[in-house]
């Protein structure tokens, strides 16, 4: 079904060493192992995709690549002598390094402080900030920031934060650098300039590693592609060799069937929410919209629009007022968190490892947090109902787990995205607010999530979706309203629904795309 | 790390020993095992109930402090608010007696357990209210809860009634079947602690805010209100302690319970307590408080190294406890 590899293999010798050359490279964690027998080679001045499902065995191989873990079997050579690394400081000794797909950047450094933490200039005893900040700008210009390296990075939009991660990488020559899901924090005319970048660096001479969800993005980038799956590896294709459908059936391993379920038609039933003049942040973002039972309303928009601060404000998590709110026949005044899930609203956040899972703790303590009323009512826990309602959910919403013991930092993108929206489906809400529902998981768990939402909206509860991802906002939505600088632009309904409508509205005029300042 | 899993479906848990859960046990075991082995009076029954007798202040403080340090605050009062409370309940014992008489004692108490929870509400209103950090909030009252205590006693002493003490002596120095009425409140305290921690929903948010605010914020949990009742707990249990404590002395001094705060959170952090919130061991916490007053008796018993000692090496054995659980839980 699925054609062999076409490249490396059994091919006369390549021409040139490659950079870097993997052979049976396999990780494993106590029993369970992650990653088997993997053989890759990265040339330099390619950009090499990487890609996968959640749980395929990307990030591993990047860890094992770049030092942050140490395989089980297999080795690895540059440019034909072997290597090994014991941490990623040797890793980066040898030139190869790894961008976090987390910002990982001290806030109340400037962009310099940040590019030589560790590793500062000096000159007789002092710092040498002169020569760091020109060596930051050259570093900058290089990746095309226009920063200037006295900036505190805490003031820095998000999208400008990332490229200052890549700069930091770059600071001392690389031989290879691996990218992790780069993008999946911009918004598109970023991921555009990113992309730029990425070519650059190529042209220089660098080998790059991208791992990314969007495949349109390795599509539009990467020379290869190398497929992982459940761990293993299926091949390495000559990226023209490939188009986007071919790159998710083989990631998926089956033939794919529609993404997304067919669309419901625009709802007439009296809305269920009415939000009148929301003004959040001291009217810096305000708003009115309704949400109707049985359709998807999706907000689309720039990051940065504040799609993410008016629902936050909705949901009285931040500092917010209105004129009226009426939710299920009940009209709030002043939004605090209790009154509105009470009242049968809830949020699935965008950032679900920073604000939606506890990953220290296990699948149950997660799963009822927000419901523990509903699960337990007296003030005691009732054990025995909880164990039921976990395992039943986790039937339910097909969260993958070896054990009801794992915690749910180990699970992988799209298991916890699952167990979120299980954990906030568990407070039987009326309305369902879920901002980024597929933000890096991979497309088998996205299409799951869809059918989701698709029966939850038929069950008669409303949902309103906020996304980034514009075919996954249209493909959605009943009705999409779209933000730009912290005000309502546009709402578009039926046949209206498009990407460049989206994105005119969203971004017609150019003043608003600078983002957010704060993350 | 994202990649742990596997299709496999749930299996059901099995009974497991976590090793890095028993260790508090494993050293007080290894503990008294080595006092035994260096001085053949430390196992006499006299002496291990008097040294569990001893560590039920720090036990019963350190269950408090097991909760407020789950949720990631930490309180460095409760050493002078023991004090405190200690002086506001002998002046009220003393006059009440006049009028009471022996029932002076459990008005007493009464009155030490709500001025005890209302200290902690104070800690807790100015942490979650004021939005300051617990360290330098509970440095502050630390400092006033001293100061009161000394002016209190005018810098001297400040004794219970003696009409009120042959009846409250018992408390300290009683038993019921052998065993000395404070290890009994300390087990009852840490049974309750136990409780609340695993078996209540409380429980489970104090876990919950300790482990992620963010998360559990935006999953409705009323993180204030959870931290504050941390701080309430742990001030009734500092009021227990004071209760148990009296008998003992019968006076308050302004170096009553001087330094305490480091003890209790030793003690709870060598019983498997993170410091950084979100993982709670209550019976760790009292194996904490054993392992320093065992060590305590050790070293008094041996001649190998000075009393004068005790601290230091109640210091290092938080340190190594700390380097332990780094290198055990290190992947």
């Amino acid at each position: 079904m699925i054609r062999p590899p076409t490249d490396t293999e059994g091919a006369p010798a390549a021409p040139e060493t490659p950079v870097l050359h993997a052979e049976g490279l396999s990780k494993a964690y106590g029993p369970i192992t992650v990653l088997s027998g993997v053989t890759l080679d990265i040339r330099a001045g390619e950009v090499h995709a990487i890609i996968g499902e959640n749980g395929a065995g990307k990030s591993t191989l990047m860890k094992l690549l770049s030092g942050h873990a140490v395989p089980t079997d297999g080795t690895m050579a540059m440019a034909g002598a072997p290597v090994a690394f014991a941490d990623a400081v040797q890793a980066e000794d040898a030139g190869i390094v790894l961008v976090h797909q987390e910002i990982l950047l001290a806030p109340d450094l400037t962009v310099a402080q940040n590019l030589f933490l560790g590793r500062e200039l000096s000159r007789f005893f002092a710092v040498d900030d002169k020569r760091m900040n020109r060596r930051t700008a050259e570093v900058l210009a290089r990746v095309g920031c226009t920063a200037r390296p006295t900036t505190r990075v805490g003031d820095m939009p998000l999208a400008q934060r990332q490229l200052v991660q890549i700069a930091r990488a770059l600071l001392d020559d690389r031989k290879v650098v691996i990218l992790d899901e780069p993008t999946a924090m911009l918004a598109n005319d970023e991921v555009d300039a990113l992309l730029g970048i990425v070519r650059s660096l190529r042209d220089q001479g660098v080998a790059v590693l991208y791992i990314s969800h969007r495949l349109d993005e390795v599509e539009a980038l990467a020379d290869r592609v190398t497929v992982l799956r459940d761990g293993r590896m299926i091949g390495t294709w000559p990226a023209p060799e490939l188009d986007q459908r071919r790159m998710a059936e083989l990631m998926v391993g089956r033939e794919l069937s529609m993404l997304y379920p067919p669309k419901r038609g625009l709802a007439t039933a009296e809305p269920i929410l009415t939000v009148e003049d929301l003004s959040v942040d001291h009217g810096k973002i305000s708003g009115s919209f309704t949400a109707r039972p049985g359709e998807v309303l999706g907000i689309g928009g720039m990051i940065g629009a504040g799609r993410t601060e008016l629902i936050e404000g909705l949901m009285g998590l931040r500092p917010a007022q209105a004129r009226a709110i009426t939710l299920n026949g009940t009209t709030i005044a002043k939004p605090d968190v209790e009154t509105m899930m009470s009242a049968g609203l809830v949020y699935l956040t965008e950032d679900r490892k920073g604000k939606g899972l506890l990953l220290d703790e296990g699948i149950g303590p997660n799963l009822t947090l927000q419901a523990l009323g509903l699960v337990n009512p007296g003030l005691r826990l009732d054990r025995r109902k909880e164990t039921r309602t976990v395992k039943s959910t986790v039937e339910e919403y097909d969260i993958r787990i070896p054990a009801l013991s794992i915690t749910a930092g180990q699970l992988s993108g799209g298991n916890q995205q699952k167990l979120l929206l299980a954990k906030v489906m568990l407070a039987d809400p009326s309305v369902v607010i879920i901002d980024e529902p597929t933000r890096g998981i991979d497309i088998g768990n996205k299409s799951q999530i869809y059918r989701f939402i698709d029966d939850l909206v038929r069950a008669g509860k409303a949902c309103v979706v906020i996304s980034s991802e514009l075919p996954e906002l249209v493909g959605l939505s009943d009705r999409v309203l779209v933000m730009r600088g912290g005000r309502f632009v546009a709402e578009l309904t039926g046949e209206e629904i498009n990407e460049q409508n989206v994105v005119y509205a969203a971004a017609s005029s150019g003043d608003d795309t600078e983002g957010r300042k704060r993350a | 790390m994202s990649s742990a899993e596997t299709a496999a479906r749930p299996e059901s848990e099995g009974f497991k020993i976590r090793w890095a859960d028993m260790a508090p046990f494993i050293a007080l075991a290894v503990i008294v095992l080595l006092g035994a082995l260096i001085n053949s009076n430390f196992m006499a029954a006299n002496n291990l109930m008097n040294v569990i007798t001893r560590s039920a202040f720090i036990a019963i403080i350190g269950v408090g402090a097991t909760f407020v340090i789950a949720t990631g605050g930490l309180d460095l009062s409760i050493g002078s608010m023991m004090a405190f409370v200690v002086g506001i309940m002998i002046m009220a014992m003393n006059a009440l007696a006049p009028h009471l008489g022996v029932w002076a004692l459990p008005v007493g108490a009464l009155v030490a357990l709500v001025v005890g929870s209302l200290c902690g509400l104070m800690n807790g209103l100015i942490v979650t209210v004021g939005r300051i950090e617990p360290f330098i909030v509970t440095l502050g009252t630390m400092g006033i809860f001293r100061a009161l205590i000394t002016y209190m006693t005018d810098g001297g002493s400040l004794s219970i009634d003696r009409s009120l003490r042959s009846a409250y002596r018992p408390l300290y120095f009683g038993d019921f079947l052998g065993v000395p009425y404070p290890v009994i409140i300390t087990a009852v305290i840490a049974l309750l602690g136990a409780f609340i921690l695993y078996r209540m929903k409380y429980g489970r948010r104090v876990t919950a805010v300790g482990s992620n605010a963010d998360v559990a914020r935006f999953s409705g949990v009323h993180v204030g209100r959870v931290r504050t009742m941390a701080f309430v707990i742990q001030g009734f249990c500092v009021a227990v302690a004071a209760i148990c404590y009296v008998p003992r002395l019968g006076a308050a001094t302004p170096t009553t319970g001087q330094l305490w705060e480091l003890q209790v959170i030793t003690a709870v952090v060598i019983g498997g307590t993170l410091l950084r919130g979100g993982k709670a061991h209550i019976w760790g916490t009292v194996a904490g408080a054993l392992i320093l007053e065992v060590i305590a008796n050790v070293m008094v018993l041996s001649d190998m190294v000075s009393e004068y000692l005790v601290a230091a090496v109640q210091g290092a054995i938080i340190i190594i406890a700390m380097l332990a659980h780094r290198f055990t839980s290190a992947r």
